[in-house]
């Protein structure tokens, strides 16, 4: 019973945390921009939440505003990116380093939280009357259900295709008449806007904002958007919306992983290490076997060049 | 049409690298040429069209296209005037994405991007008959990405691309020296009947003596960051490569030792 509660937990917050996921996906895979924002606008958008819950705002109001907050963090690190010409690792990482800061000020602490105070989580539970496990896993599933098909729809107009085409080819698409410093402005703004969305969306659920909620967010993230696409490593052809759909089950199979090795006896303190390593591998291992086909092929040609064939 | 007048680029200013890439480049472009470029390697070709496009900012000078000063203007902006393919078949397409795709980001070139739909059933439909004049069977693989076609599938393809917008300007740099023999012929071919048939304004760079001269209206030749010799109309038809080597030795006061420009 103890490992299905424990599944079930890991379910929810894998499609909670999917979200976040998702922005990592807009910038890493999208746009071709390792952003290290992420740990910081992650925190910023639970901060925020919390803050604002605290002071009596309506839960779902302060939603907007973490959304809001995310979006101008990424534009901060698209300005260093794009105007002041710091490369993209260095502009994010700029970005998260400031905010660590301005989170502080914002909950005034380093841990806000929500005990007694009205969360969307609360409401709904004592609307429906379902346990908490369940109404995190509705309204996480709402939300990235929404959120797949919006940023579909997105992702298809002409702008959303112009940032994508960024990431593919930028000289290309800038000979095409694409200002690709809005592009990816653009693309960094909606990446963190998800991702502190997320951040809001955890907090409220687990029922406290902290200062490092957000510390290794962007491994995480990469963690999910590598097992969703190993996932479905064997379709050739991926539709953009089941690409987007594979990071968010990525990431819940990510936490059920977790929860697993937890179950098992893992202590909390190696997670992190756990998961560096997990991503490390999932990185390592096609390079690995690609290495190795083409020793493969080479040694094949060998064999045929004795036989009077030439290998091409 | 296009009018470049005292237009200098170094380049590393200052460092040992420095390298003076045009110098005092002057060209006046009227209403439909077609001019074939040529010049030994580091003559400024290549730079001249980047300078054009904007790729890089320029040092002194003027570049002016259709009565608007565009010296100061960002490539991006630019591309309101002109198609462009480049020598390298990677460049111009994006390799992650489909033909479809990729022919939509060039419809839109030069127009407003908004919330519209990015590829419409109307678009598909035009795509489909213009793929087909190319006779590369790729009308029937418009969903396929570009990725997977070979170069001289996605230099064919680019050319469509620069073209599919009428530009006042078309920018070709070496568009064929990447390819084989038989497949450059077929690229060439097609950008002559594109050209001729939109009536186009357009500049080619090439490294082949005997294109230079079959090709076009007139024919420039560089050397050293400015234009030493050009020529049109009949007297372009009548010039033999010998001519041109001639040209060079004269002007440039050295041989053509340029083997690549010799063998071809």
């Amino acid at each position: 019973m103890g490992i299905l509660l424990a599944i079930q937990g890991a379910v929810s917050q894998g499609v909670l945390w999917g979200i976040m996921a998702l922005g990592v996906y807009m910038t890493y895979r999208v746009l071709d921009i390792a952003d290290l924002t992420v740990d910081g606008s992650f925190a910023l958008g639970g901060s925020i939440c919390a803050t604002m819950i605290t002071i009596g705002v309506n839960p779902w109001l302060s939603l907007i505003v973490a959304i809001a907050a995310g979006a101008a963090a990424g534009a901060v690190t698209g300005f260093l990116h794009t105007k002041c010409d710091i490369p993209a690792i260095l502009a994010g990482i700029l970005t998260q380093i400031g905010l660590y800061s301005v989170n502080l000020r914002i909950m005034g602490r380093s841990n806000t939280p929500l005990l007694k105070l009205d969360t969307m989580f609360k409401q709904l539970v004592a609307l429906t009357g379902l346990p908490a496990a369940w109404v995190s896993l509705i309204i996480g599933t709402v939300f990235c259900s929404a959120l797949i098909a919006l940023l579909y729809c997105f992702f298809g107009t002409e702008i959303g295709s112009a940032i994508r085409a960024t990431g593919s080819n930028e000289h290309m698409v800038r000979s095409l008449g694409v200002n690709t410093n809005f592009t990816k402005v653009l693309g960094l703004m909606v990446g963190n806007a998800l991702i502190a969305l997320s951040g809001a969306l955890v907090t409220q659920s687990q029922g406290y904002a902290d200062i490092k909620m957000g510390t290794g967010a962007i491994v995480i993230g990469l963690a999910s958007i590598i097992i969703g696409e190993v996932l479905f490593s064997g379709k050739k052809r991926m539709a953009f919306g089941t690409k987007l759909f594979s990071v968010i089950l990525g990431s819940v199979i990510y936490r059920i992983i977790v929860a697993l090795v937890l179950q098992m006896g893992l202590n909390t303190d190696d997670l992190k290490l756990l998961t560096a390593i997990l991503v490390a591998v999932a990185l390592a291992v096609p390079v690995a076997i690609d290495k190795r086909r083409q020793v493969q092929s080479y040694k094949a040609s060998l064999g045929k060049e004795d036989d009077g064939h030439a290998g091409n | 049409m296009l009018e470049i007048s005292h237009v200098y680029k170094t380049f590393n200013r200052g460092t040992v690298n420095e390298k003076k890439a045009l110098t005092d480049l002057n060209l006046k472009l009227e209403e439909e040429d077609f001019v074939t470029v040529i010049g030994g390697n580091g003559a400024g070709k290549s730079t001249m069209l980047n300078m054009v496009a904007g790729v890089y900012p320029i040092d002194a000078g003027k570049i002016i296209i259709d009565g608007t000063d565009v010296s100061l203007m960002p490539e991006y902006k630019r591309a309101h005037f002109m198609g462009r393919v480049f020598q390298d078949p990677m460049m111009g397409t994006a390799a992650g994405m489909e033909i479809q795709e990729n022919l939509s980001m060039a419809f839109r070139r030069g127009k407003s991007r908004g919330l519209r739909w990015g590829i419409t059933k109307r678009e598909r439909e035009q795509y489909y008959e213009e793929l087909k004049r190319l006779g590369l069977g790729l009308e029937e693989r418009m969903s396929a990405k570009v990725g997977l076609l070979s170069g001289g599938q996605r230099q064919a393809l680019t050319l469509l691309m620069a073209t599919l917008q009428k530009p006042r300007l078309l920018l070709l740099d070496e568009h064929t020296a990447a390819l084989d023999p038989r497949t450059a012929k077929k690229v060439l071919d097609l950008t002559k009947e594109i050209v001729e048939e939109q009536k186009l304004t357009a500049i080619m760079v090439t490294h082949n003596m005997k294109d230079a001269i079959q090709i076009g209206n007139r024919l420039i030749m560089m050397h050293d960051g400015h234009i030493i010799y050009d020529v049109k109309g009949e007297e372009k038809k009548g010039l033999q490569v010998s001519d041109l080597l001639a040209k060079f030795e004269e002007a440039s006061g050295e041989e053509f030792s340029n083997d690549r420009m010799l063998l071809s």
